[in-house]
């Protein structure tokens, strides 16, 4: 990571462009060099996000994983691996370490403390796992996660990550464009918008007995934001296939909008004529609305949305990390502007 | 035990979180968003100590152990000292002393609202505390001063409900609010029992 940034204490958010991964860079050829075998382009994957990894790693007296603290099992290590080409939509900021992403989690299904899906999501079976698609389209079908991960070449993107509590990070993401999937299914004309359902197993999913939202959790998109090729269908994250507490098996990655509309462990979709319900709008209308795109310029009720904290930035695990200003869309505004032209965002919040 | 033993050995134990929190900062073992670790653990530990403040009375009263007394003022003291660090935590590193967002949490967040009563509470009660300053207001006055002891309690459950409210978790809360609750009520009480006592000694026994 870059020490510029750790050091400054400033307002003035970083453009990427300014961030000189040099020192990323270097201990990335490093590590292509010292993997010697296998091919270039895979070791290219892996290392981005292991070197950033690294670099902060150096900076750090110990990963806050490898300390007993955490009871939960799912180490990067244990992971299957999985591997997607590169991919045009990727941002050069260096990752948040794996230690992290995977111990820091919004996930009420296992709990509302950050560590809870981390420690309880072992639970959750993966394998074997459906997704059916339904509702306004030609060919409605049940997938097979199996064959769900074959309907279209994978990607790995490097994607900001922005949640509605203003704390950020840079996750490495492996998935195809939803678009490819909703093809698969025909959408009809009726189809205007698509709703994402997610397991809600009591026996699995210790939060679901709690009534903190109404479960299942659901999500939901227009069918043109469905389709933008951000919307990723994510099977996997910093070169592994998802651990549990991050949404295994199948989940949604929308980075210009707050994380929470990102479903998570996902087991039905379904395209529908009318706005569908979504579960933190249900749980409080004022405070969370249907599009929820990242946006500095409306605060949340209760706090601000200008600025955010990217976490694990600089020494001790983050703690020193400077705010940063939050972007419009996080930052992808040029891809998804277009969709939001003519509405006002303070009113579609 | 004496007094001043114990005295000593709650000054260690109320230094132990603090300890813990530093060794766990500089050792990364802070999760994976340490200032938020910090504001919550210092919050809890402030709140902890301002409740054990209010139940020392209580106690040494019910179980007659007067050798106690003292810790009234030892745990009201960390409590602040927690109270302060949560404050410096949240404004320095947490906001980075940025007024404008400092500013915009004073209106946005009632919570805030009611955390930064209840720090001005404790700023009063620990500046009010050292025995000179005991002396300089006289003992009926100082004692009238304390008495916002019994609106910090309230106040800062009220900070934490508040803050828990947004998710709906209310177990926490709730728990430190029954036992102040419990505290307070435990002492209108005993004023009534004693003032009752005081008139039945002051009526002219001519039976």
């Amino acid at each position: 990571m870059n020490s510029k940034v750790r050091v400054k204490r400033s307002w003035d958010f970083v453009r990427q462009s300014e961030i000189t991964p040099e020192e990323v860079f270097q201990s990335r050829r490093r590590l292509i060099k010292a993997l010697g075998a296998g091919s270039v382009s895979e070791s290219i994957l892996a290392s981005r996000w292991l070197s950033s990894g690294l670099a902060v790693g150096a900076g750090m007296a110990a990963s806050p994983i490898a300390h007993a603290a955490f009871a939960g099992s799912t180490k990067i290590d244990e992971l299957p691996s999985l591997s997607g080409r590169r991919s045009k939509w990727t941002v050069i900021d260096a990752p948040t370490p794996f230690d992290i992403a995977a111990s820091y989690n919004n996930f009420y299904e296992f709990g509302t403390d950050k560590a809870d899906p981390y420690r309880y999501a072992g639970s959750l079976k993966t394998h074997p796992w459906k997704v059916v698609v339904e509702g306004e389209c030609n060919k409605p079908r049940t997938f097979d996660l199996d064959d769900l991960k074959k309907l279209a070449p994978m990607e790995e993107r490097i994607y900001r990550f922005r949640c509605v509590e203003a704390w950020s990070m840079i996750v490495p993401w492996i998935g195809y464009p939803l678009s490819a999937l909703l093809k698969a299914v025909e959408p009809n004309s009726k189809a205007k918008y698509v709703q994402f359902v997610s397991l809600a197993d009591p026996k699995q999913m210790p939060g679901v007995k709690s009534k903190v939202l109404d479960w299942p959790y659901r999500e939901g998109l227009r069918i043109d934001e469905a389709n933008h090729e951000l919307a990723l269908l994510t099977f996997g994250q910093y070169g592994k296939v998802l651990p549990n507490q991050s949404g295994a098996p199948v989940r949604m990655v929308l980075p210009w909008k707050y994380g929470f509309k990102s479903a998570k462990s996902i087991v039905k979709i379904i395209l529908t004529e009318k706005e569908p319900s979504t579960s933190w709008n249900m749980s409080a209308p004022r405070e969370y609305g249907f599009y929820s795109n990242v946006n500095p310029n409306v605060d949340h009720p209760r706090w601000s949305q200008a600025s955010e904290r990217k976490l694990g930035e600089g020494s001790l695990g983050g703690l020193f990390a400077p705010r940063r200003k939050t972007e419009m869309f996080n930052g992808y505004a040029d891809s998804v502007g277009w969709m939001y032209t003519n509405m006002d965002l303070k009113v579609f919040y | 035990m004496n007094s001043a033993t114990i005295r000593r050995l709650a000054w260690l134990l109320c230094s132990l979180p603090l300890v813990w929190m530093v060794w766990a900062a500089l050792t990364s073992n802070l999760g994976g968003n340490p200032v938020e670790t910090l504001e919550h653990e210092t919050g809890r530990w402030a709140l902890n100590f301002v409740v054990l403040s209010l139940a020392v009375t209580p106690i040494r009263t019910l179980l007659g152990l007067n050798a106690i007394a003292s810790l009234r003022r030892t745990f009201g003291l960390f409590g602040f000292a927690y109270a302060f660090l949560h404050v410096l935590i949240y404004a320095v590193l947490d906001r980075g002393l940025l007024w404008s967002e400092l500013l915009i949490d004073l209106t946005k967040r009632p919570y805030i609202i009611l955390g930064t009563l209840a720090f001005l509470i404790a700023l009063v009660l620990a500046a009010t505390s050292p025995k000179f300053a005991v002396r300089k207001l006289g003992g009926l006055r100082w004692r009238r001063v304390h008495r916002l002891a019994y609106c910090l309690g309230p106040v800062a459950v009220a900070h934490f409900l508040w803050l828990k409210s947004g998710k709906n978790l209310w177990e926490q809360p709730a728990l430190y609010a029954a036992v102040v609750a419990a505290l307070l009520i435990w002492r209108v009480f005993h004023w009534l029992n004693k003032s009752r006592e005081l008139s039945s000694q002051s009526r002219p026994s001519s039976a």
